[in-house]
């Protein structure tokens, strides 16, 4: 058999399944969005109406706007909670057999469901929860908290809660990576450990820290369930608008949104890799 | 008055946990020399040498640099730089970075820094290189970026742990004059850690032996080769016969002692011994000849040609004697090739008494 042919028969299996379930489902998605609806029927076009309405709206543009402000905010608690949980067990666990045990351990909540874990928070935080309660008893405060559950403190708390674990694992296979001799050659050219932190090992932490940034990004952009539970309905995500759209049985309107939003995460995974050639770094 | 560069070891002791990797270590290293450590793997030599770096604190003891006590002081301030095993490049920064490093951390501006990076890249004949990354090097470049990186400070103390261990021996040859050089440049003192004789004893104006925490020598190669201190010291340095015998005759300065099978040596010593007490001395096994009869009663020693092996400038023969140490000769290629030897020929092999060595010293381990 000649070589192309080997290649070709290489290469298949993935291409399958990626065209399969990538191309298809993305290609259809795209087509949608340009179809048009009358409220009974759908009917393949070529129309931009579709984006025309989605782009007019302020609510569009309002919920794109809290999506992205919810990413931020997850991804800021998430890098400084995972940078610094990576830094002790790297830098100050010497053990490395509890090092190991303590990575473990930041893996147990996995152990449960998502949905599992994100529901347990409500009968902790709730107004006749577990929190309020200890406060009360406490003597902290007189009444109920009531900012702590359906609210976007408990949606952000629920991310991180989820997500951080999505940063801590990449930073801390950069940072194990680490030649020790490389800090202590820092060390031996006097530099403080500030000095060190800011000029060797967030330097050579920066592939884990873009890798972390596009899970815990793209986990939060592609959130609705979490949005809708934890925030008692009162905020939305872009993918839950999109979801409202569908329940409605507005798919193109919801297809354009999708487009909308892939275009956006796509912009940032891209800008992300501009910045950190993740691959290069990969390969050492 | 100290000389700048002079570091004096003040009963430096370090223990990790039941361990002592130091026991008391008293030294002085004159400022402006070449010092070699030597010794096996755990012997305490590259701990001395991150004590003196600053990388590891004292048990107890004082470490004074140029007069001054560092003992407690940061690394980075004690006016050393230590040039690691396996360079530890900054693998993010190019060379004219990495070389600056230290410029950056003390605050030296941009432009300056950048200067006087290129001026030390020159020096190592790797300015041409300066915006290269250290993954695009080869190992004898990154030695020589890791030398730069280690000199821009100007410190007092170059400090080496086993700075040519990871180049190839022909490399490995080239850098050890290299070093040398730099060394007579700068005029400051280098500290060189290292497992292999032949550097240390080429490099050093003192070599300093080291075994199980403690020196057990420290002299200028020439005597530490030549005259050892214990039989680990001629075991360790290499070049020496080792031989064990039984006083017989004691003397002020001559002796006479008796090996196992009855074979008798004489040779000067430097201390007292006592009739009948058990006693090792070291022959040179570039001193020794190979007669097919004895000439003389004393300082020879029968023995079974048990190998032979080919050196280009010398040949190797060893022999099978009634000694517990290995028995070798180094003999000139030309006589050797004139009568050659077979394995199984019983020689004898005899030296001249004034290349004995009394060996002092307790330490009877083999050096591995």
């Amino acid at each position: 058999m000649n070589k192309t042919i080997i290649s070709w028969l290489q290469v298949l299996p993935m291409a399958t399944i990626l065209i399969a379930f990538v191309g298809i489902p993305l290609a259809t998605v795209v087509s949608l969005s340009f179809w048009t609806f009358d409220g009974l029927e759908y009917y393949p076009d070529f129309t931009f109406e579709n984006y025309t309405k989605v782009f007019s709206s302020w609510v569009t543009w309002k919920i794109f706007f809290n999506t992205i402000r919810y990413a931020v905010i997850t991804w800021a608690i998430a890098l400084v909670i995972g940078f610094t949980v990576s830094y002790y067990l790297v830098f100050h666990v010497r053990n490395l057999k509890i090092q190991i045990a303590l990575f473990l351990l930041c893996t147990i909540p996995f152990w449960t469901s998502t949905v599992i874990r994100m529901i347990s928070w409500i009968p902790f935080l709730g107004r006749e929860g577990l929190f309020n309660n200890a406060l009360m008893s406490a003597g902290f405060v007189d009444q109920p908290l009531e900012f702590l559950l359906f609210s976007d403190f408990a949606v952000i708390l629920t991310y991180v809660n989820l997500f951080t674990l999505f940063m801590i694992v990449p930073i801390f296979n950069a940072m194990v990576k680490i030649n020790p001799n490389v800090i202590e050659a820092a060390l031996d050219a006097g530099a403080s450990q500030i000095q060190i932190l800011w000029n060797v090992i967030i330097p050579l932490t920066r592939t884990g820290i873009a890798l972390g940034t596009i899970f815990v990004m793209t986990l939060v952009m592609g959130d609705f369930f979490i949005v809708r539970v934890m925030s008692g309905g009162q905020s939305t995500s872009v993918v839950s608008a999109m979801k409202n759209n569908i329940d409605q049985l507005f798919y193109p309107q919801a297809a354009a949104m999708a487009v909308l939003l892939i275009a956006v995460v796509v912009f940032m995974v891209s800008a992300i890799l501009r910045v950190v050639d993740v691959r290069a770094e990969l390969a050492k | 008055m100290s000389k700048p560069g002079e570091i004096l070891l003040d009963k430096v002791t370090k223990k990790f946990g039941a361990i002592t990797a130091v026991d008391s270590v008293d030294q002085v290293i004159e400022g402006g020399s070449y010092c070699c450590m030597i010794g096996p793997s755990g012997c305490g030599k590259s701990t001395l040498l991150r004590m003196i770096a600053g990388h590891e604190t004292l048990s107890s003891g004082r470490i004074l640099i140029g007069g001054n006590d560092v003992t407690t002081m940061r690394t980075g301030e004690r006016g050393t730089a230590l040039m690691f095993q396996d360079y530890a490049l900054f693998p993010h920064l190019n060379l004219a970075n990495n070389v600056g490093f230290s410029l950056k951390i003390h605050g030296v501006g941009k432009a300056e820094r950048q200067e006087r990076a290129l001026e030390m890249l020159e020096r190592v004949q790797l300015a041409q290189f300066a915006n290269r990354m250290p993954s695009e090097l080869s190992g004898g470049q990154r030695q020589r970026v890791a030398l730069a990186r280690a000199l821009i400070m100007n410190p007092q103390v170059l400090l080496l742990d086993e700075p040519l261990s990871a180049l190839d021996e022909f490399l490995r040859l080239k850098m050890r004059v290299e070093l040398k050089r730099l060394q007579d440049d700068l005029g400051i003192t280098f500290i060189h850690v290292t497992h292999t004789q032949p550097e240390a004893i080429a490099l050093a104006d003192k070599v300093i032996v080291m075994d199980h925490g403690i020196i057990e020598q420290a002299a200028h190669p020439r005597v530490i080769y030549d005259q050892p201190h214990s039989p680990y010291i001629a075991r360790f340095m290499g070049g020496q016969n080792v031989v064990t015998g039984t006083v017989i005759k004691a003397g002020s300065e001559r002796i006479v002692a008796e090996a196992a099978d009855g074979a008798k040596f004489d040779f000067a010593t430097k201390r007292e011994v006592a009739v009948g007490e058990a006693i090792r001395f070291s022959v040179r096994r570039d001193k020794i000849h190979v007669v097919p009869r004895a000439e003389q009663d004393i300082n020879a020693m029968q023995g079974e040609v048990a190998n032979v092996e080919y050196q280009g400038t010398f040949v190797k023969v060893g022999l099978n004697t009634r000694q517990d140490d290995e028995f070798i000769i180094y003999m000139d290629d030309r006589a050797y090739f004139e009568n050659p030897l077979n394995v199984g020929d019983s020689v004898i092999s005899e030296w001249l008494a004034e290349d004995v060595c009394h060996l002092l010293g307790e330490n009877n381990s083999s050096g591995d």
